[in-house]
């Protein structure tokens, strides 16, 4: 069997009484994107620092395909080292270098390249990073963002075969911490690298992630594929996604999607064998092209006033819903016969259309002038609590569904 | 029965005795070792850009504050001189006694604690602040050895640069006697180049090189290793340690530099 490429084996760091790794046991495989989450000050750092070699563990032993790094021979230990590259969290970028002496300087200190391959190479780099006005400048006379941007150029130029970014894009706004990531994952698909991930941008990291590793008071308590974190059962991962979760709550007004699911098993199971329960389905039609037309922010204030109305019509009833997907909602009416789900529904069409949607009523007109109607489709359907998963039930609505409330401009105008 | 409350306490004092002591020991051991290593990585690839730049910066920068200083000491020295011969009827002598005292002592000694004050002071805090950013920890994460990259080229730049600015301090030094005691005070200008070319023997120079040459490596090495070791610093942490680090490195080469200075010259005798 391939031993794994990176191997911590009850690894200990203490900073004088202060315990930072506690026996962290972990693997690295190779051509993987392994995120390490954890609060701020568990030790993230420190343990990217023991792999590097900028630290040494005070117990424990650190596995490269299997041989110890400190019985190796010197050669040996410089070709592992030679193989990893490292994004220090505070960039650690040389001051009284530009940004291009910066980026060419691996390759200028560790390599023979000629300095016309050398510069095409940096080029490239600053250019993919969207550097490329910046490249005389010194770091004290660009941005943070712009100075995270030229650290992880520099820890890419040379083409290493493990990356350990220590919170890349911290700092950066979305469009370039989106480049940032996924030009981690091109890397990894072109040249088969392996990479180590610090960061907190979940669940975007999460995308582009193979294995999650999840450091809580200095040992490692999870281990394992993104999908598998979702069902972790801890205290760390539950505080974790329920901040994250906070704030899709506060957009939409409605459960989270893992509260929505505790409630949905907690409700159901409390029910008798083949008792009833009805679920029903709420979207905007054409919402993409909505938001093409209309702009992103009123697509969100759409969606935030049909969560409203959800909730206003349903939560008095027993219901609970969550956003199940960009533009759809879903309500689960434990209570409800078919017949009172309908009534239900005919009751939440008419009060739409009747009362509109009053922060959206003039971005209904898109910046040509033009008018664009609005439809919200409604779909229900009824389950057994013991025979029917939800997806089986959410299937059935999504086949009726149809359009419970119309919302014509003319008429609004 | 022994008193166990006598030898407790002569034990406490001992250790209060050899501690420092122990800590200087271990200290000369890594300064050794630190410059051994340094030494060696002289002769690594890709260095000779790096030691042009720092001779430019240690040797060319440093030339007119050390020519400056050179010609001072050289114009105090026959003033002085002049009037202290005048009264034993030999002033006669004096370009031997400016020529002797500048390329014996005063030449390489000043010289070295100019270069000390001016660059040591910046080596000390140019890698004592690349320490305290990660920069030597970014410099190893790429492969590239701190010491082969930070601490070799300025050694070998000092070991270049010294002699030759302490041979500039003697040349303007000679100048600066000629002008108090020939234009000045009116002592012949022949007498005063005849004696100093005749007094100053081969020998003299020398010395005055090889004096130059472990200043080089004294004050090369003390400044930076007070700079990489920044972070190991007990009473400081960051900008101040650097600030100490920097204090540290300039009081300890001054000291180091009059020391050697007597070790040499009773050897040289």
């Amino acid at each position: 069997m391939t031993p794994p490429l990176i191997e911590l084996r009850n690894v200990k760091k203490s900073f004088g009484s202060k315990v930072v790794l506690d026996g962290v046991n972990l693997t690295i495989e190779q051509g993987q994107v392994t995120t390490i989450i954890g609060k701020s000050g568990t030790g993230k750092s420190v343990m990217l620092k023991n792999i590097i070699g900028l630290m040494e563990p005070d117990e424990g032993t650190i596995l490269f395909k299997g041989k110890d790094i400190k019985t190796m021979l010197p050669h040996e230990r410089q070709d592992y080292y030679c193989q990893l590259s490292y994004m220090f969290q505070n960039n650690a970028l040389f001051d009284s270098m530009t940004v291009y002496e910066n980026i060419a300087f691996p390759l200028e200190q560790t390599t023979e390249l000629g300095t016309e391959e050398i510069r095409t190479r940096v080029r490239k780099k600053m250019e993919q990073t969207d550097l490329l006005g910046v490249g005389s400048r010194f770091p004290s006379e660009i941005s943070g963002g712009m100075q995270k941007r030229v650290a992880f150029s520099r820890a890419l130029v040379t083409q290493p075969e493990i990356v350990l970014f220590d919170e890349p894009t911290t700092g950066q706004d979305i469009v370039r911490r989106n480049a940032i990531l996924s030009m981690i994952a091109e890397y990894k698909k072109k040249f088969g690298f392996t990479a180590i991930v610090i960061s907190h941008d979940i669940p975007d990291i999460l995308f582009i992630s193979n294995r999650v590793l999840v450091l809580h008071q200095g040992k490692i308590v999870f281990q394992g594929t993104p999908q598998e974190l979702e069902s972790f059962e801890h205290s760390y991962v539950d505080e974790f996604i329920e901040s994250l979760e906070g704030f899709k709550e506060h957009l939409t007004g409605l459960y989270s999607r893992r509260s929505f699911k505790m409630r949905y098993h907690n409700t159901l199971s409390k029910k008798k064998q083949d008792e009833n329960y009805c679920i029903a389905i709420f979207a905007i039609a054409d919402f993409s092209k909505v938001c093409d037309d209309l702009g992103f922010v009123t697509g969100q204030n759409l969606l935030k006033e049909l969560g409203n109305y959800i909730s206003k019509h349903f939560d008095p009833v027993g219901g609970f819903s969550a956003r199940q997907r960009r533009s759809r909602f879903l309500t689960v009416l434990p209570q409800a016969t078919i017949d009172e789900a309908r009534q239900l529904l005919e009751s939440f069409g008419k009060d739409v259309e009747e009362n509109g949607f009053s922060s959206a009523v003039d971005p209904f007109f898109d910046p040509g002038g033009r008018c664009h109607d609005l439809t919200i489709l409604a779909g229900y359907a009824e389950g057994v609590s013991d025979q029917e998963n939800l997806n089986d039930v959410l299937v059935k609505a999504r086949k009726n569904l149809y359009a419970i409330a119309e919302i014509k401009c003319v008429a609004r105008r | 029965m022994p008193d166990t409350t006598s030898s407790a306490s002569a034990f406490n004092f001992l250790e209060k005795i050899g501690a420092p002591f122990l800590h200087l020991i271990r200290s000369l051991g890594r300064v050794a070792f630190f410059l051994a290593r340094a030494l060696v990585k002289i002769f690594a690839k890709k260095q000779l850009q790096s030691i042009a730049q720092h001779v430019y910066y240690i040797g060319a920068r440093s030339a007119p504050i050390v020519m400056l200083v050179g010609l001072f000491t050289g114009m105090v020295l026959g003033l002085q001189l002049f009037h202290t011969l005048v009264r034993f009827g030999s002033a006669g002598v004096l370009g031997s006694a400016v020529g002797l005292t500048l390329v014996r002592e005063l030449g390489p000694v000043l010289t070295a604690i100019m270069i000390t004050a001016r660059a040591g002071s910046a080596m000390s805090t140019e890698i004592g602040i690349q320490r305290i950013t990660e920069q030597i920890d970014a410099l190893q994460t790429m492969g590239v050895d701190p010491l082969r990259y930070l601490v070799s080229p300025r050694i070998a730049a000092a070991v270049i640069s010294f002699p030759i600015l302490t041979a500039l301090f003697d040349l303007i030094g000679f100048l600066g006697g000629f002008l108090t005691g020939v234009v000045l005070l009116g002592l012949d200008a022949g007498t005063y180049f005849y004696r100093l070319q005749s007094s100053i023997l081969f020998e003299d120079i020398n010395g005055g090189f090889v004096k130059s040459l472990v200043f080089a490596i004294i004050v090369t090495t003390v400044c930076c290793y007070n700079g990489f070791y920044t972070h190991l610093r007990k009473d400081s942490f960051g900008a101040k340690a650097v600030g100490l680090a920097t204090t540290s490195a300039v009081v300890i080469s001054c000291v180091l530099i009059l020391i050697s200075d007597y070790v040499v010259t009773s050897i040289l005798l």
